[in-house]
């Protein structure tokens, strides 16, 4: 590296990679957070693909991002705009260019800006330099030689022409690894690991392709004014191990925590849906320790296969999106009145109908609360990161199996794809999940819907003798557990499902920030909380106070809620949706009024967007 | 011997009308699972909605009288992940057939280890009178005045199509007809389907006219028997023989007919096609078990297969899982 290079020192960054949806973009992003986590910065990653599976090469519509930010503490959000913007071809500058500060570097592989690749982004100009000025673009642009060094660099490899280009993503990765000041002795662990025995091979040339790339950095000082440097702060609370998880993952991870813990066979009845697919997938692979997953013919099949398991004594989950709940609230309301365990994954997308299936809303919550016939409660928990998933997962488990109901579990399509750091939890550490199965000594005399002073009842699990009993969608008597349509009874039998979903205990909302003189309380649920919590840090940073209240469980609601939401003078409610945490809350709550931020657009909020909207009620 | 009576799985006091052909395809159910005699507690019944789907509530067995059409999906999950349990699915052609109907044909498909009960009584008897899926064109119900303008499924094409490798048929008027046919479908591991054909006595009287009494079936049902020959009639006079890619009735003694030209029932035959004829005809209506075939499970292949990764893998429990990822450590 030249002495006179500045080294700026960074509290944040945020790199993105874009090129074709072939191109290995987001292996590269993946690679770039691993090491930076590993030296101990605080990572968030948004990948960014489109709806397509293969669009066109080159083209417009088949760009594909990866988004990741850095930092020397926690990462709240992969960061509205980026500092380095990576484009691999024409396209991606072209689509992705709205992502840049005025003050980004952008790293382009030049040998794509020929003619042909123009045009098929649809650019006038023939070359590079025409290109971005056609585009306007006064920030660096770092014109990098991409495919040709790493053809080079892997002359004599012996891979074919189109196996080399797959190493193009790793030529930005050494570069952009020069310039932030990574060491590479963690990506090459990453890629042996990843590509080991008869893969070997494979890691050392994407090895040497990483090597090409940052000591092209370090030969021509990459054409930037300075290099980057976040420096890691180190907190005792922050030691042990980590492994990177998006929301997905972490989703089924707690399902399969929960499950050990509990004792009991887990049971993923599902169908294919966007964005909830990899939660399936997830779990399918994981056969050794007894996971079983049924591809059901349907979305109602999904869910109702689950509920015939839990029946059966299994923890029966079934994973969807939005329009697969519409399709599953029949069996989720059986569930509600035969009093059953049941986990229903709601991985929110954008709607109405297919809506947009890769994109990110929370406009699922009414639906999952109410989207159903009679009085059905049901407890909703929305997970608020990737790594929540996994703590959200388990504590819906945890409710279904010891209230004996379903439990709504949502993340969305941003949670359930971002990723951040996720210290390894330790099992032994979790709380116990206590099952009410029916106890011996009540045999002969029990009947099916008595209950415990918890008004939940009790589980008698098919192969019991002398427990054996009909459950069903048909009203049943309190006490004999037989048909019943005494309107006496059906009254007391609504109130007592309802009774039974309020005494469950969750625990009290926490208020962060400026907790004893805030001006503004931010409030907001699930997925949105790194952007809020973002938003309110940069209004104390610029001497505002501002407080969050951040809801993971929405019902029953924490028992201060009232209090902590009544206690502020302005309240703003901040959802991915028209209003419907809002509503609820004014619903639960006795003469709240709070100002609302509302956005419907498929994507994450923008932080910057936030805090001028947040600045305004101030 | 069994060591359960009839007695031991019942339960409750049938709310059917009287006549209802319920009322005897329950009775037959209970010798028959006395007779197979596995023990109440690890039985579970599961049904949808509508008249016939009020059975479970008579079985002292476990049970869910669940929504409609949805029974065999319930059941799948029942099975797959308990699958010492005895699973008896029961729904009514509307249930089973209609908003049930990619449920059923699924399970057959998967071969999932359920007893799959139809009554088929071609009438939607608890909505008050509606046509089925069953109901034949130009059926009149208060829902089709004027006649339905629609064809009926038959259960048994259904099964086929979707490869099922077990179908069997009986009239809930005939006790021991019904009590073979349900200890065949136990017997048989997948996946069975058994039609039962029987009466609505209030919107549907008469449906199944030809075969519902002892008469009746002498002349119009023939019962299949694997590995016999296939006759019928009050003196079994009549028989089946092959006729081009067609089945025909013929008469013994005339053209020169005798016994060893008539074809004889094998229901375990791979190939389903002689099978299928012998379920569509309307003249003789084929009784017994019509298909019988060995094949794979669903639910057991579930099963294995976790038990095969199991062996393979390395990873267990929960922590050995979180072990399988590249980590890093903040020190």
């Amino acid at each position: 590296m030249a002495d006179n290079l500045k080294v700026e020192e960074l509290d944040q960054v945020v790199v993105r990679f874009s090129g074709d949806s072939g191109d290995g973009m987001q292996l590269a992003g993946n690679i770039f957070s691993t090491i930076s986590a590993t030296v101990g910065n605080g990572i968030c990653t948004f990948p960014d693909y489109p709806a397509d599976i293969r669009a066109p090469q080159g083209s417009l519509t088949g760009v594909s991002g990866f988004q990741v930010s850095i930092a020397s503490d926690k990462a709240f959000t992969p960061g509205d705009k980026c500092d380095v913007l990576v484009a691999m071809n024409p396209a991606a500058l072209k689509t992705q260019y709205k992502f840049c500060k005025p003050t980004s570097s952008i790293i382009i592989d030049v040998d794509s800006f020929k003619k042909a690749d123009l045009e098929k982004a649809q650019f006038e100009a023939t070359d590079a330099a025409g290109a971005i000025a056609e585009m306007g673009i006064k920030q660096d642009v770092i014109e990098v030689p991409v495919t040709s060094m790493v053809k080079d660099v892997l002359a004599d490899s012996g891979m074919d022409p189109k196996a080399m280009l797959k190493c193009r993503n790793m030529l930005a990765l050494g570069l952009v690894c020069y310039i932030f000041n990574r060491d590479l002795s963690i990506a090459e662990k990453f890629l042996r690991d990843k590509f080991s025995g008869k893969k070997a091979a494979i890691a050392e040339n994407n090895i040497k392709v990483i090597h090409a790339g940052y000591d092209f950095g370090a030969n021509t000082h990459a054409s930037v004014s300075h290099t980057y440097n976040v420096v890691s702060k180190q907190t005792p609370a922050k030691k042990g191990r980590y492994m990177d998880i998006n929301g997905n993952k972490a989703t089924a991870y707690g399902l399969i925590a929960a499950a050990e813990k509990a004792g009991l066979r887990l049971y993923l009845g599902s169908y294919p849906i966007t964005p909830a697919t990899d939660v399936l997938h997830e779990l399918s692979k994981h056969k050794s320790l007894g996971v079983t997953t049924v591809q059901c013919e349907d979305e109602i099949a999904g869910c109702a296969s689950a509920l015939g398991a839990s029946f059966a004594g299994a923890l029966g989950v079934t994973s969807t999106s939005g329009p697969g709940i519409c399709l599953k609230s029949e069996a989720m309301n059986l569930a509600v009145i035969m009093e059953l365990p049941l986990v229903v994954i709601d991985v929110q997308r954008g709607g109405p109908a297919t809506g947009l299936p890769t994109k990110s809303e929370q406009t699922d919550l009414l639906q999952v609360l109410f989207g159903r016939n009679g009085e059905t409660p049901m407890p909703v928990i929305a997970a608020t990161s990737p790594a929540d998933c996994f703590e959200s997962a388990y504590a819906a488990c945890k409710i279904a199996l010891e209230h004996m109901t379903p439990v709504v579990f949502m993340s969305d399509a941003y949670i359930a794809n971002g990723s951040e750091a996720f210290k390894l939890p330790n099992l032994a550490e979790y709380p116990a999940i206590n099952i009410p199965y029916v106890p011996e000594s009540m045999k002969g005399t029990w009947t099916p819907y008595m209950r415990d002073e918890r008004d939940v009842r009790y589980w008698a699990v098919p192969g019991r003798e002398g427990f054996a009993h009909i459950l069903g969608g048909l009203e049943k008597d309190s006490k004999t557990g037989a048909i019943s349509t005494n309107p006496e009874n059906h009254d007391l039998m609504c109130r007592l499902r309802q009774s039974k979903i309020d005494k469950i205990p969750v625990p009290d909302v926490e208020v962060e920030g400026d907790k004893d003189n805030a001006d503004l309380l931010i409030v907001g649920f699930g997925g949105t909380y790194g952007h809020l919590h973002a938003a309110m840090d940069e209004m104390r940073a610029a001497g505002k106070k501002v407080a969050l209240a951040h809801f993971r469980y929405i019902n029953p609601l924490p028992k201060n809620t009232a209090e902590v939401l009544k206690k502020y003078k302005k309240v703003v409610v901040a959802e991915q949706n028209l209003g419907q945490f809002a509503a609820f809350l004014r619903m639960k709550v006795d003469g709240f009024a709070p100002a609302q931020f509302n956005e419907v657009k498929g994507q994450p909020f923008v932080v910057s967007e936030l805090v001028a909207a947040f600045n305004k009620l101030i | 011997m069994s060591e359960y009576t009839a007695k031991d799985y019942k339960k409750g006091q049938p709310r059917w009308c009287p006549g209802c052909g319920d009322h005897f395809f329950l009775a037959s159910l209970h010798k028959a699972m006395a007779e197979i005699g596995v023990a109440p507690h690890d039985i579970a019944v599961i049904s949808g909605i509508g008249c016939s789907s009020r059975l479970p509530h008579y079985m002292a067995t476990y049970g869910m009288n669940t929504i409609h059409g949805r029974a065999a999906a319930i059941a799948t999950g029942c099975k797959v992940s308990n699958p010492k349990l005895s699973v008896w699915q029961v729904s009514g052609d509307g249930d089973g057939l209609a908003i049930g109907g990619n449920h059923f044909i699924h399970a057959n498909r998967r071969n999932i280890d359920l007893k799959m009960i139809l009554l088929n009584n071609r009438i939607y008897g608890l909505t008050k009178g509606q046509y089925s899926p069953t109901s034949p064109r130009g059926f009149v119900s208060k829902s089709s005045p004027y006649g339905t303008v629609e064809d009926p499924f038959r259960p048994a094409e259904l099964c086929f199509g979707a490869r099922g490798h077990f179908f069997a048929r009986a009239v809930a008027t005939d006790a021991e007809g019904t009590v073979n046919v349900l200890k065949a479908a136990h017997a048989h591991k997948g996946a069975a389907g058994c039609e039962i054909l029987q009466n609505c006595v209030i919107f549907n009287d008469g449906t199944h006219e030809a075969v519902y009494t002892k008469e009746g079936r002498a002349k119009n049902a023939i019962y299949l028997k694997h590995g016999e020959k296939m006759l019928f009639g009050e003196n079994n006079e009549f028989g089946l023989m092959q006729d081009g890619f067609n089945v025909k009735v013929v008469k013994l003694g005339e053209n020169g007919i005798t016994e060893k030209d008539i074809l004889v029932h094998d229901a375990h035959c791979e190939d389903n096609t002689l099978q299928l004829k012998l379920a569509m005809m309307d003249y003789p209506v084929a009784l017994g078990v019509i298909r019988d075939v060995e094949a794979p499970t669903y639910d057991d292949a579930v099963n294995a297969q976790i038990e095969e990764v199991k062996a393979a893998k390395k990873y267990h429990n929960f922590a050995e899982l979180l072990e399988t990822n590249d980590t890093w450590e903040v020190k």
